[in-house]
């Protein structure tokens, strides 16, 4: 636990991450929380020359909800979004994730931008954002660009952030009937399945249902079919929402561990997909 | 002994307000100036020779003192570097266990190399320096695949097995064959890694001018550390003095001899400065050794009313691939509690023990008794559910009854007292539990799945007599009465969160007539501490608390003649009531213990021939263990579309004799709970084929957080022993050797509609969710 030698030094703003980021290039890294980073450099599986703290940037900090849109700074700590009311009540489905994330200490110090650019395949916001279909503001030398929760999360450990890139902020339209429920992992309590359902609701019906399950392949997914399969269900039957979840990780390559084998992770997604179901339809 | 507001009392511990305002000082805090650190090189292997060690880089890193590999220590002067086992068995195979590896190493983790650097840092560095060149050997991690090797794990011996032990009492042939049923189970009782939270640590120093040794290490056995030590180094045992300062959990853990406190002292004497190591986590899940892991395969024959009358045992215990200080006599005490509370009369057994390119297994909290409670436990459900009829009323049939105490069982130990029926049927009462019945049923026909595990333990601790555990049956204290009052108690055991400076305050504070403040309790250091065999095996109290007892008596029968002597009294007429000493029935005149104190420091009124000073020293030598009992019941929900465990409810009722200060009981109690469960749902080490720790970190190797774990209903029953003076029996394991089966019944009860007879641990959902997917049997639906 006892990490290699690293420089230290602390950004202002987003540009001056930018510039030193340039500077530095490869042998680099951002620091946010800390609080994925620095367990890997503690087993020496990451040794950056230099890190660069972002956490004192003062403008990628908060939540703001209006007009039927959520913008969330990259910084934001998980303590915050877990206590944030507007979260509660715009997207239901993220500030599950954030009470059921880690410990108190954790999410105390861990941000959403650094979970997200982590790419970690267990992590449960990646699940909640492509749900939620969340835009991603990503800064680089050239200005900013924008990109789509689907297309940021490309395998493990692998987001489409650009090596002298800035997650900045995190955006998406509220989304009322939204849940997210996880199956922790006994000893790390992330998840070995979590499930993020996104409903539109219509009469006693789901119009439209978005679903991403996490922890099961090499990242993050949308389930298509489930997705398709839920159109017109009654929520509240749950014999239904069996029939339309079952399938949930069909085509996805599972993982297997210590503690879960692939073929139980993948019948897992299921369950907990139903349950996220469930608990978007209900009044809360 | 009229005189108990304290004995009894929940006093608040006295050791908390320190830890709890980091006012503590472990290994880590103890600074000493010109400290250097070390870093060990370890085997990425599971089994591979040494074919070279390049140190040449390490060494000439500015930062580096010195790097020493095993051949280096192999040739030192004096050093006998070998590590020391415990044991009684005549055929045990005692292959050497070098403090550093030489030539082959045999285990992931094996400590190949030592370097010494400025900091933790650049050592850590430094050590990625050390070039070792491995072959690899074919490794064997599966105990019955070892048994019947090859590969050997050490090639010279041309087998695996360590050692056999048969045993066999009465006539099981016989009995086997008048049995209505019998049952044959294996049962595995899983590797588990003791993980306390302060992993080891240890810092040695020289004094090269006065050839003194001093090590600070997170032990549980100062002394017995200190005996080995000059063993191993080739020192004067007067030269070295061992000191275990605040112990962040022990577990059986801390009751070794391990590898890096003889090297860490080794380099200290080298370099003449002191040298600091503290082990990282992950070295504490490969190189810390690891307890239970065994394969115990049963067969129980019982008569249709659920009388048990045989039991046929075959225990095969995986010692790793060394042996440590207990290694082979963990399993052997799993074949002497092989009854439990039950009283059948025949019993056939053989104990085999098996190296493993694995870390060796040695005492984990119940150290042996945890795997044979849950054998025994679960062979009552099974027989119980085999012959449909009630588990409680199978465990009230072949309990040993409360009047045939003490109770001499077939493998040959002599219970000390015992009601356990009485205890049972407290628990059964206070968990309503024919309630509880009818709500599972109901619950069934809905598709829900309640399980009630029961658990009526009896375990042996308090170790114990000489003649069982030479060298570690019998324990130490002594009393001062200072000149201006106050009390010191030097203790020979170990606490290192047991909470005997509260305890043994208490019990002083109660007999010597002091307020507790003025008493305080010193241990853990063999300068100060007259010599004391240490904690574990529950016998801090039992052993260490009945020497303390001693030591009081030793020091009224002085007091008394002090206080006789000045009202010119017979001394048998001088008596101790409510703490003060008075002449028998008259009130008027009294002495505290503090007045005879002083007197005695005066020294120039004591009665002729009286020594001046007011102390003793004691030692308690257990005429035997002490079998504390209890019942466990636990309730849980199982999940029928994910196999998640969701507890419901938790009780136990343990009788640990006479209780000192009820709180630190249920303190105990509460760890050992959550340990046992958690050995039941949650922790399982995993080694590879090639013998590689799947488990290495806290994030696959689970031990429970707050959340994971139930709330716990305590209760008790009091049946003392007169085993020792003080009445108790420990409690400090207890919890863990209950808990395990409670649990494991409840689940596979919860899982009886689908056949289910047996589960092995970890009872992880996949598994139960596996199980689940049959059609449920009394019509329930899912
Ligand atoms: C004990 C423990 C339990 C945990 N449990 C869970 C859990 O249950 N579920 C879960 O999802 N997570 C869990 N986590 C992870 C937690 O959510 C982390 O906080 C999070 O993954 C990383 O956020 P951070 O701010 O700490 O990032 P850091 O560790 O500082 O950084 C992580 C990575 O992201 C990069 N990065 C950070 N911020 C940015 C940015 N704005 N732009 C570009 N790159 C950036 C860093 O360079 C680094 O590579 C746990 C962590 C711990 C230590």
């Amino acid at each position: 636990m006892i990490p290699a030698a690293f420089d230290y030094v602390r950004a202002s703003s987003v540009d001056d991450a930018l510039r030193l980021l340039a500077e530095h290039g490869d042998d680099a890294k951002l620091l946010a929380g800390g609080h994925s980073l620095i367990p890997m450099m503690k087993l020496r599986l990451a040794a950056p020359a230099v890190l660069i703290d972002i956490a004192g940037i003062p403008q990628l900090d908060g939540i703001a909800a209006s007009g039927g849109r959520v913008t969330i700074g990259a910084l934001t700590k998980h303590a915050a979004l877990a206590a944030s009311d507007d979260l509660r009540k715009h997207a239901p489905a993220l500030w599950d994730a954030a009470n059921d994330l880690g410990d108190p200490q954790v999410r105390n110090r861990g941000t959403i931008g650094g979970a997200s650019a982590h790419g970690d395949p267990s992590a449960d916001y990646p699940a909640v954002l492509q749900a939620l279909d969340a835009t991603f503001t990503l800064a680089g030398k050239g200005g900013t660009r924008e990109i789509r929760a689907a297309e940021f999360f490309l395998g493990m450990f692998e987001t489409a952030l650009g090596a002298n890139e800035l997650l900045t902020r995190i955006a998406f339209d509220a989304a009322p009937n939204s849940a997210y429920v996880k199956f922790h992992h006994p000893a790390s309590h992330y998840a070995v399945v979590g499930a993020a359902v996104v409903l539109t609701l219509s009469g006693g019906t789901i119009a439209a249902a978005r679903v991403a399950i996490t922890g099961i392949g090499d990242a993050a997914f949308r389930a298509g079919g489930v997705e398709s399969a839920l159109q017109g269900v009654n929520p509240n039957d749950a014999v239904a929402v069996k029939a339309a979840t079952a399938g949930a990780a069909r085509g996805v390559q599972a993982r297997a561990d210590t503690f879960a084998s692939a073929s139980y992770r993948a019948a897992m997604a299921d369950v907990f997909a139903a349950r996220a179901v469930a608990k978007a339809a209900s009044a809360r | 002994m009229a005189f108990t507001t304290m004995v009894g009392a929940r006093i608040r511990r006295r050791e908390d307000p320190r830890l709890i305002t980091g006012r503590a000082t472990y290994v880590d805090d103890v600074r000493q100036v010109g400290t250097v650190y070390a870093a060990f090189v370890r085997s990425p292997y599971g089994h591979a020779k040494i074919t070279s060690i390049d140190t040449a880089q390490a060494k000439s890193d500015p930062h580096v003192l010195a790097v020493y590999t095993g051949e280096d220590l192999h040739h030192a002067h004096n050093l006998k570097a070998s590590l020391p086992v415990a044991h009684k068995m005549p055929d045990l195979k005692t292959p050497p266990h070098y403090v550093l590896a030489l030539d082959e190493a045999r285990v992931v983790g094996e400590a190949v190399a030592i370097v010494v650097a400025d900091s933790p840092y650049t050592a850590r560095d430094a050590a990625e320096k050390v070039v070792v060149e491995y072959e690899q050997l074919p490794a064997v991690v599966d105990i019955e695949k070892a048994a019947a090797g090859p590969p050997y794990v050490h090639e010279s011996l041309g087998t695996n097995v360590a050692f056999t032990m048969p045993f066999s009492a009465g006539d099981p042939d016989k009995a086997f064959a008048e049995a209505d049923v019998t049952i044959k189970q294996r049962i595995v009782n899983q590797r588990v890694a003791p993980v306390p939270i302060e992993p080891r640590s240890m810092v040695a120093s020289y004094d090269a001018g006065m050839q003194q040794l001093t090590l600070y290490s997170a032990t549980q056995i100062p002394h017995l550390l200190r005996t080995q030590l000059a063993i191993a180094l080739g020192l004067p045992e007067n030269k070295i003095r061992v000191i275990a300062p605040e112990v962040g959990g022990g577990f059986g853990a801390k009751l070794n001899v391990y590898a890096e406190e003889v090297v860490v002292s080794w380099v200290a004497m080298q370099l003449e400065r002191p040298v600091k190591y503290i082990e990282t986590r992950s070295e504490c899940f490969q190189a810390m050794i690891h307890g239970r892991d065994q394969i115990d395969d049963l067969e129980v024959a019982a008569k249709n009313d659920g009388t048990i009358t045989a039991l046929r045992l075959k225990i095969t215990a995986n010692m790793g691939a060394y042996h440590q200080l207990l290694t082979p006599v963990i399993p052997t005490l799993t074949m002497l509690m092989a009854h439990g509370c039950y009283k059948f009369e025949n019993i056939a057994a053989e104990v085999v023990g098996v190296f493993t390119n694995t870390m060796s297994t040695d005492a984990y909290r119940g150290a042996g008794r945890p795997e044979a409670t849950f054998f025994i436990e679960r062979a009552i459900d099974m027989v119980a559910q085999r012959l449909k009829l009630d588990p409680v009323d199978v465990r009230r049939k072949n309990f040993i009854a409360s009047s045939a105490f003490p109770h001499t069982t077939a493998t040959g130990l002599t219970y000390d007292s015992g009601d356990y029926e009485t205890t049972m049927d407290k628990a059964l009462a206070i968990i309503d539990y024919a309630g509880l019945r009818k709500q599972q049923e109901e619950l069934r026909k809905q598709g829900r799945y309640l399980g009630i595990g029961i658990s009526t333990y009896v375990e042996v601790c308090g170790m114990g007599p000489s003649a069982a555990m030479p060298a570690a049956g019998w324990d130490s204290a002594t009393i001062r009465v200072e000149p201006t009052g106050s009390i010191t108690v030097l203790t020979g055991v170990s606490p290192h969160g047991q909470g005997q400076e509260t305890t043994f305050a208490q019990i002083v504070a109660d007999e010597l007539g002091v307020p507790i403040d003025h008493v305080s309790v010193i241990h853990g250091d063999t300068d100060k501490v007259q010599y004391g065999v240490g904690t574990f095996g529950s016998r801090g109290t039992a052993v260490g608390g009945a020497a303390l007892k001693l030591a009081i008596d030793t020091i009224q029968a002085k007091a008394v003649k002090i206080a006789a002597h000045q009202w010119e009294a017979n001394p048998d007429d001088v008596e101790y009531r409510d703490g003060k000493m008075q002449v028998k029935g008259d009130p008027s005149k009294s002495m505290t213990t503090a007045e005879a104190g002083f007197l005695a420091f005066m020294g120039d009124k004591l009665p002729p021939g009286l020594e001046p000073g007011l102390d003793a020293t004691r030692r308690f030598e257990p005429p035997n263990f002490v079998f504390p009992f209890g019942t466990h019941i636990c309730v849980v929900e199982v999940d029928a579309q994910s196999g998640e465990v969701k507890f419901v409810k938790y009780l136990a009722v343990d009788d640990c004799g006479r209780l000192i200060n009820p709180m630190i009981a249920e303190g105990q109690i509460h760890g050992g709970i959550a340990q046992g469960l958690s050995q039941a749902l949650f922790e399982e080490v995993v080694y590879d084929g090639n013998g590689q720790l799947l488990t290495g970190t806290l994030m696959d190797y689970a031990i429970p957080h707050a959340e994971q774990v139930p709330h716990y209903e305590l209760d008790h029953t009091v049946t003392p022993t007169t085993v020792n003076p003080l009445g108790i029996k420990g409690i400090g394991e207890a919890g863990t050797i209950g808990s395990t089966p409670a649990v494991a019944n409840a689940v596979i009860d919860a899982l009886a509609p689908f056949g289910v007879v047996h589960i092995d641990m970890p009872l992880k959902p996949e598994k139960l969710w596996a199980a689940m997917q049959a059609v449920p049997s009394n019509g329930s639906v899912r």
